[in-house]
Parts: C-alpha cells; structure tokens; sequence
C-alpha cells in the first residue's frame, strides 16, 4: 500500500509529467489562457490517462511482450515493435468510446469536456505515460496508479498556469515577450518550483 | 516554382518557425536537449518522419474519406516512427537509450500531425516534401540553438567533447548545473522568442490588455 502511495505522490509532484518530462506542452500552452477551461481539459486527462495507462498495459503484458503468446502456444513470438501503433490506437479508440458514453449517459459532462475530447489523443501526456509505464515495467496496480497520478499532476499544473496567466493578462510586458514568451518564462518558474519536490525520498 | 520552393524550405525558419511561432511540438524540444547529441538524433528523426509522412499523406489525399483521416493520418505516422524507433535501436542503441520515450513521441508531435492537417491533404506531394523538409528545418533550428546553448554553459562541452575546461578538472569554467535542469529549457525557448520577435516585429502578439501610455508615464 504504502508503495502505491508513494508512487502516486511522486507522479504528481516530483514526476510531473508538464513541468519535469515537457509532455503535453502544446496543449498545455494552448489551452491554458482561462482557469475553467484548463480545469476542464485537466479533468479530461485524469479520466483519460486512468483508463489508457491500465488498457496499454494489459495489452502489453498478454499480448506484446516478448513471450507474453506463451498462452496462445507461441512461446518464441515478440511483438513489442508493434507497441506504438497499438498504443496510439487504443488511446484514440478510447477517447472516441467515452465521448460517445458520455454524450449519451452523462451529457452534463460532455457539455463540459465535449471541445478538449479530440485534443487529448494528441496529448502527448498520454502516450507519455503508457511509454514510461511500458519503460519502468509496472505491474497492473502500479499503472492505475501511475495513470491516476500523472493524470492529476498534469491537471495540477495546467489549472496553476491558467491561474498565472489570468493575472498576467493585466501586467505590462515588453512587446517581444507578450504572449507565448512570457509564458514560457512563467512555466519556467514553475517548473523550477516543482523541483523543489524533488529533494523529497520515498 | 523555383521560388515557390525555397519559401517552403525558408520559411519555416525564421518567419513561421513552427516552434515559436506555430506552438507545435513543443514537449520534444525541451526535454532533449540537454545534449547536442541527442538534440542532433531527433532533429534528423522528426525531419524524416515529417518529410515521409507528409508524402504518404498527400499521395493518398484523394482517397481518404475526411470523416476518417485523423485514424490514417495516426496510422501512417505511427508506423514511420516504429521504423525509425527501430532502425534507431539497431544502429544507435545508445543514443535510442538516451531518448527514452521521446522517440516514440514524435507520434503525437503536433509538428507531423498540424502539417499534414494543414499542407499535405490539399496539396501533391513534391510542394509536401519541401513542406515538411522546411518545418523539420525550423524545428532542427532551434533545437539545435537551445541544446548548443545547454551543453555548451551547462557542462563545457559540445557533442561530448570538453569545449571549456572544467573547475572541478582543474580549468577555469564552473558549469552552470541549472543549465541542465527542465526549467532552463524553458528560459532558453522564451528569451528566443523574445529575440525573434525583437528582430521581425510582425510576430508580437496583440495584448489582451493594453496599459494605456498616460497610465505607464504615471507609473513608472
């Protein structure tokens, strides 16, 4: 448990998958201009990456590794090549069932999430986490949680920015630097901020 | 069409660099380049890919229901960077150590994706290529500027070989450790920004909110 634990804490903080692995960035500063959108996006993503990060590793497991067709009798078979296709595939495939399940059960939240669905499978957070999942060999209850923390970090960190950017909006920058520069440098100090995190051991 | 050519290729240098000014494929560019050498590797992966895919898709552009064509579009690009990511592994397994997951990652990098959205369905192939040559061009650009700029202050050296002799080793250079940390990626990026559109003014972005000059003379 306490395993767990850990592992969730560093994914969200020590870990970030924004602010230490740069992954997710061009939505990141895309979407990241007002809090209630950022926040929607983040919501996104947790839910996203909860469900791919344990989906890509079953997948793995039984069906790619090398000798993971030991139970289909072909013992010698390694498809591990095909893992990207499949990964890809399987976070596309899974962005298009929830947005259909959520338009037809919970449309309050689809309303919600509906414009940030088609950005997430091109986030490159969630094929980030599959890889470092499929790199770092977690097993099942390692990618959950794994999947659920770097889902909520990722959340954390672009809610924070929009918070940033909000106030920015009224500050006087120099012409270069307006917009994406600024936003950049701000990211920057927020990153430098979350190392602080990376002194912690567990 | 000679012209037309060497604005596809320029132009995504400087003017419309996709990096800084189109905000696409951001995630690699900052997290590889702590090294020249491995900045170098995915330069020349993503430019292939990017050259490659760009071609493909706009070979098939005529064929493809629109309905579908992100699912091929991802299918086409996932399969280049498989063979990249292999060749990668047989022939520098180091270096493809050394990348990590970033290989892999040129799938979601915007870069491919917003230019065969954007150049590749509606135009033949040859004007594609160069297309793409010219985006993986501007991307090389500066992820080259941004990891010479990190390996060159952050540990004294260029491509592994020692530039600036070291303190520790009895040289005068004391590294800046900083240099080699994710936020200074970041710093890098941004001063450039700051740079280019310093140097070609018509890339400023317009404020959302304006500081009127009365108020700004009161200030300060």
């Amino acid at each position: 448990m306490e395993n767990y634990f850990n592992l969730f804490i560093s994914a969200v903080f020590v870990e970030n998958l924004a602010l230490a692995f740069f992954l997710g960035m061009c939505t990141f500063l895309a979407i990241s201009k007002q809090v209630s959108a950022a926040f929607g996006l983040g919501v996104a993503v947790v839910f996203i990456q909860t469900l791919t990060v344990p989906v890509n590793h079953l997948i793995y497991y039984y069906l790619l590794r090398d000798g993971a067709l030991a139970w289909a009798g072909m013992p010698e078979v390694n498809l591990s090549f095909l893992g990207l296709i499949c990964y890809i595939g399987v976070i596309a495939a899974l962005v298009q069932i929830l947005e259909m399940f959520l338009d037809k059960y919970v449309p309050a939240l689809y309303n919600a999430l509906g414009v940030y669905m088609p950005l997430i499978t091109v986030n490159c957070a969630i094929l980030g986490g599959t890889l470092f999942m499929v790199e770092r060999d977690y097993n099942l209850g390692e990618s959950i949680t794994y999947g659920i923390g770097t889902g909520v970090g990722w959340a954390l960190a672009i809610t924070a920015l929009a918070g940033i950017r909000e106030k920015l909006k009224y500050s006087d920058i120099p012409s270069g630097l307006q917009g994406l520069g600024i936003t950049f440098i701000a990211t920057g100090l927020m990153s430098l901020g979350f190392m602080a995190f990376s002194g912690i051991q567990l | 069409m000679a012209s037309d050519t060497k604005k596809l290729v320029t132009g995504p240098i400087a003017d419309n660099n996709p990096i800084i000014l189109q905000v696409l494929g951001i995630c690699s560019a900052l997290a590889v380049t702590t090294k020249m050498s491995t900045a170098l590797t995915m330069c020349i992966a993503l430019t292939a890919v990017l050259c490659a895919s760009n071609v493909l898709i706009s070979l098939i552009r005529n064929h493809v229901p629109s309905s579908i064509r992100i699912i091929v579009q991802i299918t086409i690009i996932a399969s280049l960077v498989i063979v990249v990511d292999q060749l990668l592994k047989a022939f520098a397994f180091g270096l493809s150590k050394e990348l990590s997951v970033f290989v892999g990652l040129i799938i979601t990098n915007c870069i491919v994706l917003g230019r065969a959205e954007a150049f590749a369905l509606k135009n033949p192939p040859l004007p594609s290529f160069y297309d793409g040559l010219g985006n993986g061009l501007g991307y090389s650009a500066i992820l080259l500027l941004v990891g010479f700029v990190r390996e060159l202050f952050g540990s004294g050296s260029l491509f592994g070989f020692q530039i600036l002799s070291l303190a520790r080793d009895g040289g005068w250079y004391v590294p800046n450790g900083m240099l080699l940390l994710p936020p200074s990626a970041f710093f890098i990026i941004g001063l450039i920004i700051w740079a280019v559109r310093t140097w070609k003014p018509s890339q400023v972005e317009k404020p959302d909110f304006q500081i009127q000059t009365a108020h700004r003379a009161e200030v300060s």
